[in-house]
């Protein structure tokens, strides 16, 4: 029987969602758990809407996300997370960078934006993150989705050194400090240290 | 372990078997298995102009003793289906294996066909890993199997299976034994006095076939409650496996022949035996012919669209979880062309036009989509010029709108190009249009016939696209570069006005491929809140929802000027010229872009310099029919020429 936790990151094509899946997986294979990561390519990376499910436990058996069984639901974008927010869990957490990218129908007037997003995703109990403010902060304003995974630490128990091992082996070596700093302040920010014990 | 997904443990697994020869055309969820098996030691790949293709290079290697690996997506497996049918009489040399990647859900596709068909009416095995540790495993052992069988073994995945990265033990590479190729035409030469013995070979296979599928290792029973029953397959078991812990669980790895006594013996053991498949009746009905019971859902399951545990669940009449609802009204979020994308002035132009457009597969059959809802029709590789060429027979003699083809450069090569020869062969008319943006974008950019580039880097050439068309036959040829306003609409114009088949190959890199970034382009005091510069659809400019006033965002604008060309009122301008976003100065405009084109049209030289361009200076906006402001293009155009 899967005992699995599920972690389902949203975003916008080109927001760097499956990066971050890559290097949340492997911390979770570094900590010794079984991994799926599933992601889509193809068409709607051109801008449109992705999610990237990724799945770890003891035994992993479906690698994709039923509405109301993600564990914890990290969005890029604040109206990304209003569209996946069906997919939460009960008393998941919802950590959500504090941006909005206009889609395309709106920005050509055929559509219109959610009315308060911010205030919707609040009453969800989400966390807005300032994830490029802190990223820039940190030392590179690219490194906003190791931010959200530094506030999604908060909410996993893997050892810190399982997180920094991901990001040291996945990111280049020029922006491993401003990447580990950008994880750190991520977690801070979550009210964490960013990791277990250690 | 290392982390891997199916495509790339697929490769893994061809490389470990000892696989010599790569090919496949690149198609979703196919692309990176043999981008990964390029990478590896030992190996020849080469994408191919298509599947056909892919595998008639595949079964030659294998002929003559190469162990071979083909990829392709399920669509992919139609374009292949004429000589993997002969196949399947001639057997293989070398063992061969053919990914067959299937889109259930279609993500990334026209339809979402079962490739498991396939399997059954061409009489070739079918392995179906449910991850990537079992996608290396089958991979790897359906070599043996090939060679033993002396047939193609198929590997079938999906979306789930392909994209999905699970943890992987690799192993190291086994050199195949070395086959000698001796001439044996009784097997090799399928004309009927060969064909109709090497029929009764392949009677005799499947017989031995399905011996060996009721002792397949990779079939196997999870034997839990005995009250349900599930066979099933691939990322179906997953998500049953999931949703079903009571469920006793016959889980197949070799989908093609069915293991008849083993699946009879396991739908007596449990009280009713139901299949979960995805998108597919394939294994219900196969299940059904060895004369087994199968049980229908409570609650039915869904004939379209990929499973969950959650779709299994349902089908069961299972509760959902409670959860949240996604408040109702959210704007949607589709796929757009890229913002400096160079399709894009010539769907603007085609809805312009009014014409009827046939479109074809790739990035640009997004020109189908609002605001530039430029396309009447797609259907499959090659279908835009054979379909307008139809629109044109079934049309002619009345007074209709104007038929154009439209196409990118690798699927022109793919199969628009027998297409065009059909057309010019039967004296059609109408216009093709070639995007032609020097590479194969949609899947990931990878190389093709017109831009030269190999898989694997080695030394190769362009095919002349302009000299391939005048050999044809075809007279009027045209090059347009396709972020110049005033030269689409005017070659489109002149295209449409004659009787004559033509072909206007607009060339222009995809903006992925050099990311040149010139300075962002503003928009200034003068916008009169038109809506002009919306209408092309560019991901970079928004329109205010309340003054409806247009801006563009600095951070998207790569700086191609193509939206400052349809403002009628010069509102648009580079910020490198008015870094205030100031009115518009159209003469300022072309020294800018001109050094965006010369980065961006390094790989264009022949084209530009073989080819008269239809130079817009002098045109006045009364020939062009319409607005037109700040327009640098032509400059731009004239530049390309001095790269060699």
């Amino acid at each position: 029987m899967s005992d699995a936790t599920t972690v389902l990151l949203c975003g916008v094509g080109g927001q760097g969602t499956v990066l971050a899946a890559d290097l949340l997986a492997r911390a979770a294979l570094g900590s010794g758990h079984a991994v799926k990561v599933s992601e889509i390519h193809g068409m709607a990376q051109r801008g449109g809407a992705v999610t990237t499910v990724v799945r770890f436990g003891s035994d992993v058996r479906s690698m994709v996300c039923d509405p109301g069984c993600a564990d914890v639901v990290v969005s890029f974008e604040t109206t990304e997370a209003l569209r996946n927010v069906a997919f939460l869990k009960r008393g998941g957490r919802l950590l959500v960078a504090d941006e909005t990218i206009v889609p395309l129908p709106v920005a050509c007037g055929t559509a219109s934006m959610p009315e308060d997003a911010r205030g919707q995703l609040a009453a969800l109990g989400a966390l807005l993150i300032p994830a490029t403010q802190l990223a820039r902060e940190a030392g590179t304003a690219k490194a906003g989705n190791v931010v959200l995974l530094g506030a999604l630490s908060t909410a996993l128990d893997f050892p810190r050194a399982a997180w920094e091992a991901a990001i040291v082996a996945r990111v280049p070596e020029k922006t491993v400090e401003a990447n580990l700093a950008a994880f750190r302040s991520g977690a801070a920010f979550a009210g964490g240290e960013g990791g277990g014990a250690r | 372990m290392e982390l891997m997904s199916g495509n790339e443990a697929i490769a893994q697994g061809a490389w470990e078997a000892g696989a010599r020869v790569g090919v496949a055309y690149p198609g979703t969820p196919s692309t990176e298995t043999l981008e990964a098996f390029a990478l590896k030691e030992g190996v020849y790949a080469e994408w191919c102009v298509n599947e056909k293709v892919a595998l008639e290079v595949g079964l030659g290697a294998s002929a003559a003793g190469a162990r071979v690996l083909a990829t392709m997506k399920h669509v992919g497996v139609n374009v292949a289906a004429d000589p993997l049918f002969t196949a399947a009489y001639t057997g293989v040399g070398g063992g061969m294996v053919v990914l067959a990647a299937d889109d259930p859900g279609m993500y990334s596709s026209q339809n979402e066909q079962d490739s498991h068909y396939y399997a059954r009416a061409a009489q070739v095995p079918m392995l179906d890993p449910a991850d990537a540790a079992e996608a290396l495993l089958f991979t790897r052992e359906a070599y043996g199997l090939s060679e033993r069988f002396d047939v193609p073994v198929f590997i079938r995945s999906s979306v789930r299976v392909s994209h999905t990265k699970t943890p992987v033990e690799p192993g190291p590479r086994t050199e195949a034994p070395h086959r000698e190729y001796a001439s044996d035409p009784a097997k090799w030469v399928m004309m009927p006095a060969f064909a109709k013995p090497r029929r009764k070979v392949q009677i005799k296979r499947v017989e031995a076939l399905r011996a060996w599928a009721e002792e397949c290792p990779y079939n196997r029973v999870e034997r839990r409650g005995g009250a349900v029953g599930v066979v099933c397959a691939g990322s179906a078991y997953q998500h049953v496996a999931e949703a079903l812990p009571d469920a006793s669980i016959f889980k197949l790895g070799c989908t093609w022949p069915l293991p008849a006594r083993a699946l009879r013996d396991f739908a007596a053991s449990v009280e009713a035996l139901y299949v979960v498949e995805e998108a597919s009746e394939y294994l219900a009905e196969q299940v059904r012919a060895l004369g087994i019971d199968v049980a229908a859902f409570p609650a039915g399951l869904p004939l379209d669209g990929e499973l969950s545990p959650g779709a299994v669940r349902a089908a069961f009449g299972l509760a959902a979880p409670e959860h949240h609802e996604a408040p109702a009204g959210l704007p949607a979020r589709p796929p757009a062309l890229c913002p400096g994308c160079p399709h894009r002035l010539v769907f603007k132009e085609l809805a312009r036009m009014k014409a009827i457009v046939t479109g074809d597969i790739g990035c640009y059959t997004l020109g189908a989509l609002p605001p530039l809802s430029a396309m009447d029709t797609c259907v499959d590789m090659g279908a835009s010029v054979s379909m307008a060429h139809g629109f044109e027979l079934a049309l002619a003699g009345t007074e209709h709108r104007p038929v154009v083809a439209v196409i990118g450069d690798s699927t022109f090569a793919h199969s628009g190009l027998s297409s065009l020869v059909s057309t010019v062969y039967n004296r059609g008319g109408g216009t093709v249009c070639i995007l032609d943006n020097r590479t194969t974008a949609m899947t990931g950019r990878q190389g093709n016939p017109f831009n030269g580039e190999t898989l694997q880097k080695r030394p190769s050439r362009e095919l002349d696209m302009e000299g391939v068309l005048r050999a044809l036959g075809i007279e009027d040829v045209r090059t347009v570069d396709p972020w110049d306003m005033k030269a689409v609409r005017r070659a489109l114009k002149e295209a449409v006005a004659a009787d004559a088949l033509s072909v206007i190959v607009f060339r222009r890199p995809c903006v992925l491929l050099e990311r040149v970034r010139e300075a962002p382009y503003a928009v200034g005091e003068a916008c009169t809140a038109c809506g002009a510069c919306v209408t092309l659809g560019c991901p970079a400019i928004a329109k205010d929802a309340e003054t409806g006033r247009a801006s563009i965002d600095a951070a998207l604008c790569i700086g191609c000027g193509q939206c400052s060309q349809y403002c009628a009122f010069s509102a648009i301008s580079s910020s490198a010229v008015l870094p205030n976003g100031g009115t518009a100065d159209a003469a300022a405009s072309p020294s800018t872009r001109s050094r965006s084109v010369d980065g961006g049209l390094r790989a264009e030289a022949r084209g530009a310099s073989a080819i008269p361009r239809i130079s817009g200076t002098g045109e006045t906006l009364a020939d062009l029919g319409g607005p037109v402001a700040g327009c640098g293009g032509n400059a731009a155009g004239a530049k390309g020429g001095a790269h060699e």
